[in-house]
């Protein structure tokens, strides 16, 4: 605190001194606003829009609504089945970003302390699933599951997405166990734990903060899915927030205030989430930037 | 006998860690295969058939390739991939770039808002993206419609995602708007790894800001460059929820691209054989380019 004090009076007698570093510091606040501005004004007009009637919007976008209506957000909860979209849409999400977290960790607990023969290999097979396009597969993956009666059900969208995040997953534990020093594991062996004992108890809490940001790219990957959901799912009933989203503004494309008012459902979640967790966002998805 | 005798109990040796070793990664591997891995060497399979999704799949040989060639859907939608491509990563990676060089040589009061803000739009669904950018190019009462009206401009005002000539464009925006958080997070956190005494020295040697970026900043971020440049292009490949949602692919096929013709193609007019080689084009356009994209960024 007393730092940035003292840098702060650093700052503005320098600003005092001189006029041409207060052009340059009124130019750098005036660029990033102007950025900030581009940035957000999208997500502010959109949850404007959300508080609006049909008739207030056509007056202007960046006026506050008169009136703050909920009413959007209730017809879009409850007669546009928000509501059953959310249902699924967590339900998905919490199996795959559990079940994934787990065997990843699992796989790349192998994959950095164990020595078998096929470990490289398996490890290529399982890195050429970051790097296909999910275009690749979607379509005979659906005629695969059709056959087992696995489309347009809840497995049809948990199961393929485990099989992709884990090819990440593994990836990312195995660089995660890899730095843990040997000693450790060495120490816990002589103590007769066995290898389950040692990922469980030893290992693990240590890697915890990587298990984190690896959980938390899955929720947002699953959640934010569109293509999978697409192909796999026709009922009303099972789709998620941004299947429900995009077919329902097929429907309602007139009704502004209720599309932004579901718009805003599918993102918030995943804004508390990243207002939460930044900076394991960041790294994560710039870590993660090699599997897209 | 004695080596072979030697050699099982190498064998054996191993072995029984190995079998622990499977255990571990036997539900990843085994989900793996049946979910990504058998589709995709299906689709390899597929698309040397002609198939309806119903009816006996029929070998064709290379037909669908052939085909490939002549589809004229295919070819616009290939150059509107192409066309896109700017707007996932000059534009974006040209702002990111900006962004950096403002946000990281300077102690700028605010960095970790300023960060966190111009990253918030990488975080949203595609689709919801799609929906906000729809309603902003909203012909009759849309925001930038308003705006250009607002300021005198009626004459500007269009129908901007049903405009032959603008459609791509907008839409192309949608995505430099997502884009750029990306990149410019990539490289703040290549620059915190540059050696602060590169920069020392530069001052030293009487280089401005301006040079200090171009000879310092820009080549300590080489690696962050190409891997934004990578992702981005794979991204505009990629390309489909923010066309899904706000154009579809319309006017005429203006904005359609790969991944959409691929999906007609399998979902909507049965042609499962053909959209099999279309996903089998696109993925070794997609695979050839990041190897050789990423191979020519390390080796500099």
């Amino acid at each position: 605190m007393n730092s940035h004090k003292i840098t702060l009076i650093r700052q503005i007698s320098r600003l005092q001194r001189n006029t041409r570093n207060l052009h340059i510091w009124l130019t750098l606040y005036g660029v990033l606003i102007l950025f900030l501005l581009f940035t957000v004004s999208p997500f502010i007009i959109n949850i404007l829009a959300a508080f609006k009637n049909n008739t207030e919007i056509s007056k202007g976008v960046f006026r506050l609504p008169e009136e703050w209506l909920w009413t959007n957000f209730v017809k879009a909860w409850m007669q546009a089945r928000f509501s059953s979209y959310f249902r699924s849409s967590t339900i998905v999400a919490i199996s795959v970003v559990s079940v994934s977290s787990l065997l990843s960790a699992l796989s790349g607990y192998a994959f950095a302390r164990m020595k078998f023969h096929l470990s490289r290999y398996l490890f290529i097979v399982l890195l050429l699933g970051m790097m296909v396009p999910q275009e690749s597969y979607i379509i005979n993956l659906y005629y695969q599951l059709r056959k087992i009666g696995l489309t347009d059900t809840y497995w049809g969208l948990i199961l393929p997405q485990i099989g992709m995040s884990v090819c990440f997953g593994s990836f990312w534990m195995r660089a995660a166990f890899s730095e843990i020093p040997g000693d450790l594991e060495d120490a816990a062996k002589m103590d007769g734990c066995s290898s389950f004992d040692i990922l469980w108890r030893v290992m693990l809490p240590l890697v915890l903060p990587a298990v984190l940001t690896m959980a938390v790219l899955f929720f947002v990957w699953t959640w934010n899915d569109f293509l999978l959901a697409l192909v796999m799912v026709t009922s009303e009933s099972l789709r998620t927030l941004p299947l429900g989203l995009a077919l329902f503004q097929g429907r309602y494309a007139r009704d502004i205030p209720l599309t932004s008012a579901g718009a805003t459902i599918v993102s918030l979640p995943i804004i508390i989430l990243y207002l939460t967790f930044q900076r394991k966002f960041m790294r994560g998805v710039t870590t993660g930037a090699v599997k897209e | 006998m004695i080596t072979l005798a030697k050699g099982r109990k190498i064998l054996r040796g191993t072995a029984s860690q190995s079998w622990v070793a499977y255990l571990y990664i036997f539900p990843s591997i085994a989900i793996y295969a049946y979910f990504i891995l058998w589709p995709i060497i299906q689709t390899i399979r597929l698309s040397v058939f002609d198939w309806d999704g119903l009816t006996e799949p029929v070998f064709i040989g290379m037909k669908n390739f052939i085909e490939l060639t002549q589809d004229q859907i295919l070819h616009q939608a290939l150059l509107n991939n192409l066309l896109f491509i700017p707007f996932f990563t000059i534009f974006p990676i040209a702002i990111a770039l900006f962004l950096t060089a403002l946000l990281t040589r300077k102690k700028v009061k605010g960095f970790n808002f300023f960060r966190a803000a111009f990253f918030l739009p990488q975080v949203m669904a595609m689709v919801a993206v799609g929906i906000v950018w729809r309603w902003i190019y909203n012909p009759t009462f849309g925001p930038l419609n308003q705006t250009l009206t607002f300021l005198g401009l009626e004459n500007w005002t269009r129908p901007w995602l049903g405009d032959f000539s603008f459609a791509l464009p907008a839409v192309g925006l949608a995505a430099t708007w997502v884009q750029y958080g990306f990149s410019m997070v990539l490289f703040i956190s290549g620059v915190q790894h540059i050696d602060e005494n590169l920069y020392d020295a530069a001052k030293i040697d009487g280089a401005n800001e301006f040079h200090q970026f171009w000879n310092v900043t820009l080549p300590g971020i080489r690696n962050e460059l190409s891997v934004a440049m990578v992702t981005s292009i794979i991204a505009a490949l990629r390309i489909f929820d923010l066309v899904y949602v706000t154009t579809r692919g319309s006017p005429g096929m203006k904005t359609m691209v790969a991944s959409l013709w691929l999906y007609r193609n399998a979902f909507q007019i049965n042609r499962v054989g053909y959209a099999s080689a279309i996903a089998v084009l696109l993925t070794l356009i997609i695979l050839v380019l990041s190897y050789v994209l990423l191979s020519e960024g390390s080796k500099r």
